[in-house]
């Protein structure tokens, strides 16, 4: 501002020159700083991946590819392989997509169509209020909490009751532990509800109230609006949510780390204690010794980048899209 | 579309009914969803207030956190947080208003700023535990150990993206007739958006900010291989450093009954600030047009 004011009160034209040129500098100047913090972000990624790659060299030339489908995991005798936590982290994502994306729609539908006007704000910002509650502390609840009481009252339940079905009695069986792959995605899907939920009802709300209106006035019911109406206008930005969460999914460790036992065989039952990448990096980081154990954590955070890389890029090219179409549409 | 064909037959009373009952039904699952979210948010946030309260001691913002067996507080941690959190603020919104701005007002509609937005998004959820390896490599390695250095740089990382993301959005929202208005006054370019742009898109930018505190004030993962922890008093930046989430992570994962009602009461703290900033955030957040 100051500038500005001296500016005003140069008269001589040579002087007007001279602060216009000035200006000009500290154009260029300014420019440049934002550019150079603009391609901080790029340096950033380039060297999130850069790092984990030379980091993980060492496993990289003595595993080879078999690293990824080897399910060996001993310190001891440095043998190493990536499947216990890989399947781990697909397993307890798919499980908590299952659960979140029914149930963040639901909750989307709720606010757009159900909720009274005046509740729908205050309803929103609590549900949205699961995403801003820290990791840890779904954590720390799910281990104290959570894990007791879903073993004392769902999981013997659920055990004794499926003891003699066949294919059940294997998914669902073993001793309850409270602690496992269930609980863990259970929890993830809680944590992951409010992104789904919020995306969906954002674009929800850009469905056109023609679209809806000339649906009711055919007589649709409101579940059929919603189903056949206003789910397949939005389906590309419910997508791109649900990809957004489980790229969350994927990567999320503390809460998973405090409930699923940290073991690295693979079991059938879904009660069982298994491990995911982020969780046995968090857990065996600090206490990794040797040349191939530490490399070979960091080539699990690779394959986690790698992952979650793919799921977050097609969630952004797809709401990308919709960005484009919503601002052709107004 | 077989039930919308059939609707000339609306005068069939079953079709009709089945339709009103289907509708129903799944009305009220939505309405059932919506009260299992409720439900987790009360569960979670009843049971931490609970536990966190019955722990509280004011000894735990005077005292160091103790061996086991042995009373202690939480102040090295909380300070330990405060100071990482600080640098991280610091060094992460200069870079982060500043590459927000290369994309809301120079870039805009170029290819370089499309792939920038591209990377910052992905970044923005990419999972915090591999920032934490990249520090670990890039600075725990080359130092030879850990740090807080290397703890406020792996938050720095986290901050940055929230930051450039929330700025550009914010950027975005100024109307161009200021800018106009400014440029035809004679003012340079920079001047513009120093002067007027920044300063319209104020609330915008210190919301981004605040989230940001919100979201590093949690992260644990990154922390336990970069900043590592530190079971006494330290405000040594090329010490490691013991922080808030760590040691509730440490804590609440051994089997001292101590350390749980000491880890509790400090999950209560981290989550009391956190809901806090989210909620002040949300108050100064400009409304979108």
């Amino acid at each position: 501002m100051a500038d500005t004011a001296a500016a005003e009160q140069m008269m001589s034209i040579p002087q007007r020159a001279d602060a216009v040129r000035k200006g000009g500098a500290r154009d260029a100047r300014f420019r440049t700083m934002t550019f150079i913090a603009a391609l901080t972000v790029l340096a950033i990624f380039g060297g999130v991946m850069a790092s984990l790659i030379i980091g993980a060299m060492p496993a990289i030339k003595a595993f080879g590819f078999p690293f990824v489908y080897t399910q060996a995991w001993n310190p001891v005798t440095e043998k190493f392989g990536a499947l216990a936590s890989v399947y781990g982290t697909l397993v307890t994502s798919f499980l908590a997509m299952l659960l979140a994306v029914p149930t963040g729609i639901g909750i989307a539908i709720f606010l757009t169509e159900i909720c009274p006007r005046p509740l729908r704000r205050p309803i929103g910002i609590a549900i949205e209020l699961l995403a801003g509650i820290p990791s840890i502390i779904y954590g720390i609840w799910g281990l104290f909490i959570f894990a007791p009481w879903f073993q004392e009252h769902v999981q013997t339940w659920v055990v004794d009751r499926f003891a003699d079905v066949p294919y059940l009695q294997d998914i669902f069986g073993g001793p309850p532990y409270g602690i496992g792959m269930f609980t863990a995605a259970l929890i993830l899907s809680i944590m992951i509800l409010p992104f789904i939920s919020s995306v969906t009802r954002d674009v929800f709300d850009t469905v056109p109230p023609m679209l809806k209106e000339a649906a009711y006035g055919l007589g649709c019911t409101t579940w059929e609006v919603m189903w056949r109406v206003v789910l397949p206008f939005a389906r590309t930005g419910v997508v791109g949510g649900a990809m957004l969460a489980l790229g969350r999914a994927l990567g999320e460790t503390m809460a998973v780390t405090f409930v699923i036992g940290n073991d690295h065989h693979i079991h059938g039952s879904l009660f069982a204690p298994a491990t995911t990448i982020s969780a046995t990096i968090a857990n065996e980081f600090t206490e990794a010794v040797g040349d191939l154990y530490l490399p070979s954590l960091i080539e699990l955070g690779l394959i986690l980048f790698f992952i979650t890389f793919v799921v977050l890029a097609s969630a952004q090219l797809m709401l990308r899209a919709l960005e484009r179409r919503a601002g052709s549409v107004s | 579309m077989s039930d919308i064909k059939n609707i000339k037959s609306a005068k069939n009373p079953a079709l009709y009914a089945r339709r009103k009952f289907r509708s129903a039904f799944f009305l009220t699952m939505a309405v059932a969803a919506a009260a299992f979210g409720l439900a987790w948010l009360g569960f979670i946030l009843g049971a931490l207030f609970y536990n966190g309260i019955t722990s509280f001691d004011p000894k735990m913002f005077t005292e160091m956190t103790p061996p086991p067996g042995e009373d202690g507080g939480l102040a090295n941690a909380i300070v330990g947080s405060l100071i990482m959190t600080a640098i991280a603020v610091a060094a992460g919104t200069p870079i982060g208003l500043l590459a927000g701005t290369y994309l809301a007002e120079y870039g805009r509609y170029g290819r370089l700023a499309f792939f920038v937005r591209f990377v910052n998004d992905i970044l923005l959820s990419a999972p915090s535990i591999v920032t934490g390896l990249f520090i670990y490599e890039i600075i725990v390695v080359k130092m030879g150990h850990f740090s807080a250095w290397a703890g406020a740089a792996s938050l720095t990382v986290i901050v940055i993206p929230v930051v450039v993301r929330t700025s550009e959005n914010m950027l975005l929202l100024v109307p161009n007739g200021l800018r106009e208005a400014a440029a035809a006054l004679g003012a340079p370019r920079s001047n513009v958006i120093r002067a007027v742009t920044w300063r319209a898109a104020r609330a915008g930018i210190v919301t981004g900010v605040l989230l940001a505190i919100a979201r590093i004030s949690g992260e644990t993962a990154p922390l336990l291989f970069t900043a590592l922890g530190n079971s006494f008093w330290s405000t040594d930046l090329n010490q490691p450093m013991a922080s808030l989430p760590a040691v509730i992570f440490q804590f609440a994962m051994s089997p001292y009954e101590y350390w749980h009602r000491l880890a509790w009461a400090g999950a209560l703290l981290i989550t009391a600030a956190v809901l806090t900033l989210s909620i002040v955030a949300r108050l100064l957040q400009p409304k979108r047009s």
